[in-house]
């Protein structure tokens, strides 16, 4: 509860900062939805000259790419500061953040709450509501805690994503441009439902890296292309993905060195 | 009352070397480097005391500064600061601290200088009553009252380093570290700086621990003073005691240290 | 011009520096490429009919884009310019004896072929052994890899007499932030970053193809692959000389007021 307090008290403050660059913020919140956008208009015109992909509309389509860059977009918002850790701990930030009386891991977090996201995010309950309207799937109480847990499940994977590059960045001191595959490649390539990369594809994102458990799998339940409901359920299991992320990241602080000078 | 006892800090470094097939090279084997940045170190510091730190760039002084602060885990040995070790105890042993790094800033660049502060307050749950005490001494001493509406992009360098200290005082800790407090300051808020801490040290009995370049804040603050060099602690002792080791009649405080440096072989 | 190779050198070699960069980035763009490879077979399956290339061309220009990325994506910018020319160090610049437009614009390409260099060979390379029709396809005759060659030097120079319109017009505004934003969001689609540009719909794909973003990758990607022969492929060609002119004197005619103004500011 402490924390939450806490949590909004930098809330109000990186508010206060935005406040001071405002046009820059709308210009960048602005670039960052013209960015997904134009992934928007390459699922359109693929989809307006094929019409269906391995069985899947535009709408379902739609759906399941607004899923996986919804959860994308709430990760980016809160757990940005993990992805540029790499410069956090080459300007010294987080020589600071270890001085304060709190989690490292909090307060890195709290250093930064990626705002520009918005836009996209906007986007993303646009295609989101949109997919709902017009798919032809059978919506029941258990279909629509299954798309929330879609949406939590990425998130947390996500999170995870960003917190294990960001455990690796304490050896390396440099961000590692390829660790980009699973996260802004997931957002790029999540547009789709997982199956449509084939078999191998699936099964790296089902034992590797937990993408397919939110997407993938889930979306097949809800739009009824396969029966099983447990099927629905394992965005929880994606979770699970957080366990080691954590571990690794209290290993890197265990191994800190803090940047020279 | 901090101890340190047989400390010893290796780091590994990538070495980079110049030139176009060096740099292709590089590109398949990148050699590392073992740094010994803290060899054997053994010191204390009792209670309300100000001690100097001492040594040319790359001695070791911010590597001692940071794991007497808690940032850094040494490779052995031992240090207890107030009967805790810093890097195992790390969120209560930083309560008992402040930290001043000269060459950066923790308040916020984009927000008057107070919301850093209240922010501050919430971070370390000072109790409303001391942190207003606290504001109203530190405002007092350091003449801030202009400055806590201003965001700290609009301060001077010396005003900020004023606002930075205070930042770093208001939750009342027992020792403070002042990392080149004074670097680049004229000469008005130098001295508006070393007033304020030897306040501050006789006021709260703050113990006192600052690495610097500069030789007058030396003669200023310090009652002792810790060289140390290549990582290996030199000398420990009172100024004028330090002052013995005169390359030629007459010398300054700068040229002893020069030739301090230079007999020392660091 | 003795000088501006020597400015190429230095930037080249410090380009090369960034080893764990370069690698991870050749991971990123194989993998990149399989993807989207695998993405466009889903498609293919689907209706093979509506495949407006051959799934060889594809092939050949989804990894000769993973591998020329860093020649041909615009959003490659340098902030270290635009905080040159918002920061006002700009003027240290101007006091050298060499043309600024001249300079930046070896710069650019200094950089930009260091990037390229260390990662396209193992990229194509690899492309090169994965299975036909997946893979790199090489082209048999000598006059296709002429023109590709030719068609890829000219989309080169046209990225970055782009880039330097971008870097001119902060002079003109305060924030770089939103021409850069839009610069690069727009040229990414029209440019076929996104998806070729032959998967647009028709009406709209002709308008596409005479902008000038098309001119950069779009048309020696496709030379390559067979996809832009004939008559259409001269007329590519043309468009590409085209709009690099026209961007260059665009670009330095920006230079030319830009730098009056600084020296009246400056006084």
């Amino acid at each position: 509860m402490k924390s939450l307090y806490l949590y909004k008290k930098y809330c109000i403050i990186h508010l206060k900062c935005i406040m001071q660059h405002k046009v820059s913020f709308l210009l960048n919140t602005i670039g960052i939805f013209l960015m997904s956008f134009n992934l928007f208009l390459g699922v359109y015109f693929m989809m307006d000259r094929f019409q269906q992909v391995k069985g899947f509309s535009y709408e379902e389509v739609l759906l399941c790419f607004s899923i996986t860059l919804m959860a994308f977009t709430i990760a980016e918002l809160f757990f940005r500061s993990l992805d540029t850790f790499d410069s956090i701990i080459r300007n010294g930030e987080f020589d600071r953040i270890l001085l304060r009386p709190r989690n490292s891991l909090f307060t890195v977090l709290c250093s930064k709450i990626e705002f520009t996201r918005i836009g996209r995010l906007l986007q993303t309950l646009l295609m989101f509501a949109y997919g709902i309207l017009y798919s032809t799937i059978d919506w029941t109480p258990f279909r629509i805690i299954v798309i929330a847990l879609m949406v939590l499940g990425g998130v947390v994977v996500f999170a995870s994503i960003y917190l294990i590059f960001a455990s690796i960045c304490f050896f390396t001191l440099e961000g590692l441009e390829f660790m980009n595959v699973f996260t802004d490649g997931a957002r790029e390539y999540g547009k789709y439902p997982i199956g449509v990369y084939g078999k191998t594809v699936v099964t790296i994102c089902t034992y590797i890296v937990p993408f397919s458990l939110f997407q993938y799998y889930p979306f097949l339940y809800l739009t009824g292309k396969a029966e099983h409901a447990w099927y629905g359920l394992l965005p929880i299991a994606g979770c699970l993905f957080l366990i080691p992320a954590i571990l690794l990241w209290k290993f890197g602080v265990s191994r800190y060195q803090s940047s020279g000078s | 009352m901090i101890q340190v006892e047989h400390m010893n800090k290796t780091f590994k470094v990538a070495k980079r070397s110049a030139g176009f097939s060096q740099a292709i090279k590089a590109l398949f084997q990148r050699e590392t480097e073992t740094i010994r940045a803290l060899s054997d170190i053994s010191f204390s510091i009792g209670d309300g005391e100000m001690v100097g730190y001492i040594g040319p760039n790359g001695a070791g002084k911010s590597s001692t500064i940071k794991i007497l602060s808690g940032i850094l885990t040494p490779d052995d040995g031992t240090c207890i600061i107030n009967g805790r070790i810093p890097w195992k105890e790390r969120k209560e042993h930083v309560k008992d601290i402040g930290v001043v790094f000269g060459q950066r800033t923790q308040l916020w660049w984009d927000v008057p200088i107070i919301d850093s502060y209240e922010l501050l307050r919430d971070i370390y749950e000072i109790p409303t009553q001391t942190y207003e005490e606290n504001l109203e001494e530190l405002t007092e001493l350091l003449s801030l009252k202009e400055l806590l509406k201003t965001p700290a992009r609009q301060l001077s360098l010396g005003q900020r380093m004023r606002c930075e200290i205070a930042a770093s005082l208001l939750h009342s800790p027992k020792t403070l570290f002042l990392d080149e407090p004074t670097i680049g300051l004229d000469a008005v808020s130098k001295l508006a700086v070393r007033d304020f801490i030897r306040k501050q040290n006789k006021k709260h009995n703050t113990t006192v621990l600052i690495t610097t370049h500069d030789m007058q804040d030396i003669e200023a603050l310090a009652d002792r003073v810790l060289l140390i060099g290549k990582g290996t602690l030199l000398f420990d002792g009172s100024l004028p005691d330090l002052m013995t080791h005169q390359p030629r009649e007459n010398a300054t405080l700068d040229e002893i240290i020069a030739a301090l440096y230079r007999d020392y072989d660091i | 011009m003795k000088k501006y190779a020597s400015f190429f050198r230095i930037r080249f070699i410090h380009g090369l520096q960034y080893r764990t960069a370069a690698v991870s980035g050749m991971i990123t763009q194989f993998i990149w490429g399989i993807m989207e490879i695998l993405l466009f077979r889903a498609f293919y399956q689907a209706s093979p009919e509506s495949f407006p290339m051959t799934f060889q061309a594809l092939s050949n220009y989804v990894w000769l884009q993973q591998a020329f990325l860093a020649l041909y994506l615009i959003w490659f910018w340098e902030s270290q310019l635009f905080d040159s020319i918002t920061n006002g160090d700009v003027a240290y610049e101007l006091c050298r004896p060499v043309r600024l437009y001249n300079m930046w614009f070896v710069r650019g390409m200094a950089v930009r072929l260091s990037k390229a260099v260390l990662r396209c060979i193992p990229v194509l390379l690899f492309a090169w052994l994965l299975p036909a029709p997946y893979g790199l396809t090489l082209p048999a005759d000598f006059r296709t890899w002429f023109f590709t060659l030719l068609s890829m030097t000219l989309a080169f120079l046209l990225v970055i007499a782009f880039g330097m319109i971008v870097y001119m017009s902060v002079f003109y505004t305060i924030s770089s932030q939103g021409i850069k934003l839009l610069a690069s969001s727009v040229s990414e689609f029209l440019g076929g970053a996104v998806i070729p540009l032959p998967f647009l719909p028709d009406g709209i794909r002709e308008i596409v193809n005479v902008l000038p973003f098309a001119s950069a990758q779009n048309v020696p990607f496709r030379i390559f692959g067979g996809d832009l022969t004939g008559r259409e492929m001269y007329i590519s060609l043309l468009l590409q000389c085209f709009w690099f002119i026209t961007f260059l004197l665009i670009g330095r005619a920006m230079e030319q007021r830009a730098l009056k103004r600084v020296v009246i500011q400056g006084g």
